[in-house]
């Protein structure tokens, strides 16, 4: 397919691309099979990705090894070992993997009820739409957002608390780990059925059918059919709405300011003002944070593969 | 199957309190500055504010920015990968994929660290570097959303003809991308374009750290400080990010296709 452009390309004398490549000649071009003048067009991209993409976080990678005198060091790593750190990342994996397995499972329920759930034409498009609206509308409004609703003079809090039940004093906190979590829920639902509405679809109706047919319950169906092939797209899911949550700081910020005791929020705070005294730690808790954002993503890209097979 | 409709409905009832709820409860917040009765107060003062006004402007010109040098970079890319580099795509999609791998406040910390007073290129050391230096964070942070809206548009088109009809009419390659690819393609850019700034204007972690007067950080500033004013700010992002999503599905109607035969 690309060698009838070529041909065309090589007989033209205009294109500026055309001309490094007849000058540098065939061989050159069977051997790489891709022309230096394509190598230009990508190069913006490679350039921009090596110098904002991966030299930064190899420079923390790289710097969270480092003493201050620069020679090689594991004391960074071994500093991350304290109560505080510790306890930051426990409450970080906590809220991200709640916020992530609330938000999958409303997420798909809503969004079976809303595919399959024979509800009128055009609230799909409506649920789709908001979605996408919602799924964006995260950081600082979103903590604005829930201050207002379950904040101590949140409408939600003032109206119950007008029928009896005053939650506060019950035992909820906005600006706790559970207060966190339903809030990024706000975001991680919606991304959820942005995600697995394609995967739904993919569910054919005659399966539903021939079970039927073959005397299945609709439980059946749904334990035998139609979780088994949901399945490596739902956990997949799963890992991205964790590090979706994981590297969120802007919502968690707004809301609680530094009183939540998460990473994100801790390792703001230390490149703000260097609160744990030493930079090399900075660049550890960030490492930290990378390999716990990349293992969800791996995890992520290795099912999503998988899931492909089943969904052709 | 009767009961099946009935939950249905009962789940997107939950779906719709707690979705709107929220949203109804931060409009009558904003609205409730004096004691008695509605007002619009809280938004007069918001948007009365210089801050406001200089911080908006400012997010929205770095946004706007951000998504020309974004185009610039993934443009050509998409294009070359689509056409005659298909050997890259893993490579590319890769890459486009480290910015939703990376969470924001690690990429940022590693510009600091790397583009500071002492280093080779110290973009921090003047106030057009610091700049430029967040306006390529938001190329990144959009990266991943530019690059698949863009290579989605060239995939409706027939990509490999137009190349070659160009070509035989005498037209360079730069010519190519920019009077024949790029038109073609301007729904597509035009949606990426819109999700980018919607992500972008009010972004608070990488502007905050960079100490830059961005909206993201005058917004949590606000909310630090009063009381009703950040409702009515939700209010208006809300608004603003609705437009921005609204505005790429009203697009998706007008994208143009090319016929393959």
């Amino acid at each position: 397919m690309s060698n009838s452009a070529d041909t065309i390309v090589a007989n033209t004398a205009a294109p500026a691309s055309a001309g490094v490549v007849s000058a540098s000649g065939g061989p050159l071009r069977a051997l790489q099979g891709v022309r230096w003048g394509d190598y230009l067009g990508v190069a913006p991209f490679l350039i921009f990705a090596v110098m904002f993409l991966i030299l930064p976080t190899a420079w923390l990678v790289i710097g969270a090894f480092q003493a201050n005198d620069g020679s090689f060091t594991l004391q960074n790593i071994a500093d991350l070992g304290t109560p505080q750190i510790l306890n930051s990342f426990w409450i970080s994996i906590r809220v991200s993997v709640a916020s992530a397995l609330l938000g999958a499972a409303a997420g798909l329920i809503i969004a079976l009820a809303v595919i399959r759930g024979k509800l009128p034409e055009g609230i799909r498009s409506t649920v789709m739409t908001f979605s996408g609206v919602a799924s964006q509308f995260a950081g600082i409004p979103l903590a604005f957002a829930f201050i207002a609703t379950l904040g101590r003079l949140g409408l939600l809090t003032v109206g119950l608390k007008l029928v009896g039940i005053d939650i506060y004093r019950a035992g909820f906190n906005l600006l706790s780990f559970w207060g966190l979590t339903l809030t990024y829920c706000y975001f991680q639902i919606p991304l959820m059925i942005l995600i697995i509405a394609p995967a739904i679809d993919g569910l054919k109706k005659e399966w539903s059918e021939a079970a039927a047919t073959l005397g299945a319950t609709p439980t059946q169906f749904w334990r035998y059919v139609g979780l088994p092939v949901l399945w490596p797209n739902l956990l997949g899911t799963l890992s991205l709405l964790f590090a979706n949550a994981f590297g969120a700081i802007a919502t968690a910020y707004a809301l609680t300011g530094s009183s939540l005791n998460i990473v994100p929020i801790l390792l703001y705070a230390q490149i703000r003002g260097d609160v744990l005294n030493n930079p090399g730690l900075g660049a550890a808790l960030a490492v930290g944070m990378i390999v716990i954002a990349a293992l969800a993503n791996v995890v992520y890209l290795i099912i999503r593969t998988r899931a492909e097979r089943w969904l052709k | 199957m009767k009961s099946a409709k009935l939950w249905s409905w009962v789940i997107f009832a939950i779906g719709v309190l707690y979705f709107l709820g929220p949203l109804l409860a931060t409009v009558q917040f904003s609205l409730s500055i004096r004691r008695t009765g509605y007002s619009l107060d809280a938004y007069t003062n918001v948007l009365q504010s210089p801050v406001f006004q200089q911080t908006f402007l400012y997010s929205l010109t770095v946004g706007i920015a951000a998504i020309i040098v974004g185009l610039v970079i993934v443009v050509p890319a998409a294009y070359f990968v689509r056409l005659r580099a298909p050997q890259l795509r893993p490579i590319i999609e890769f890459v486009t994929l480290l910015p939703l791998i990376i969470p924001p406040i690690i990429l940022v910390f590693g510009y600091i660290r790397l583009y500071n007073s002492s280093s080779i290129l110290p973009l921090t050391n003047t106030d057009i570097g610091t700049n430029i230096l967040l306006t390529l964070a938001y190329v990144a942070l959009a990266l991943p959303y530019m690059y698949r809206a863009v290579d989605t548009g060239l995939r409706t088109i027939d990509v490999q003809t137009l190349t070659e009809a160009a070509n035989i009419l005498g037209a360079n390659t730069p010519t190519i991308l920019l009077r024949v690819i790029f038109p073609n393609i301007i729904v597509a850019v035009l949606s990426g374009a819109f999700l980018t700034l919607a992500i972008v204007i009010g972004e608070f972690t990488m502007a905050s750290l960079l100490n830059r007067q961005a909206f993201g950080v005058y917004m949590q500033n606000v909310g630090a400080n009063r009381a009703f004013e950040p409702a009515a700010l939700a209010v208006i992002s809300f608004v603003i990010t609705w437009a921005a999503m609204g505005a790429i599905q009203l697009l998706a109607r007008f994208a143009p296709k090319t016929q393959r035969i």
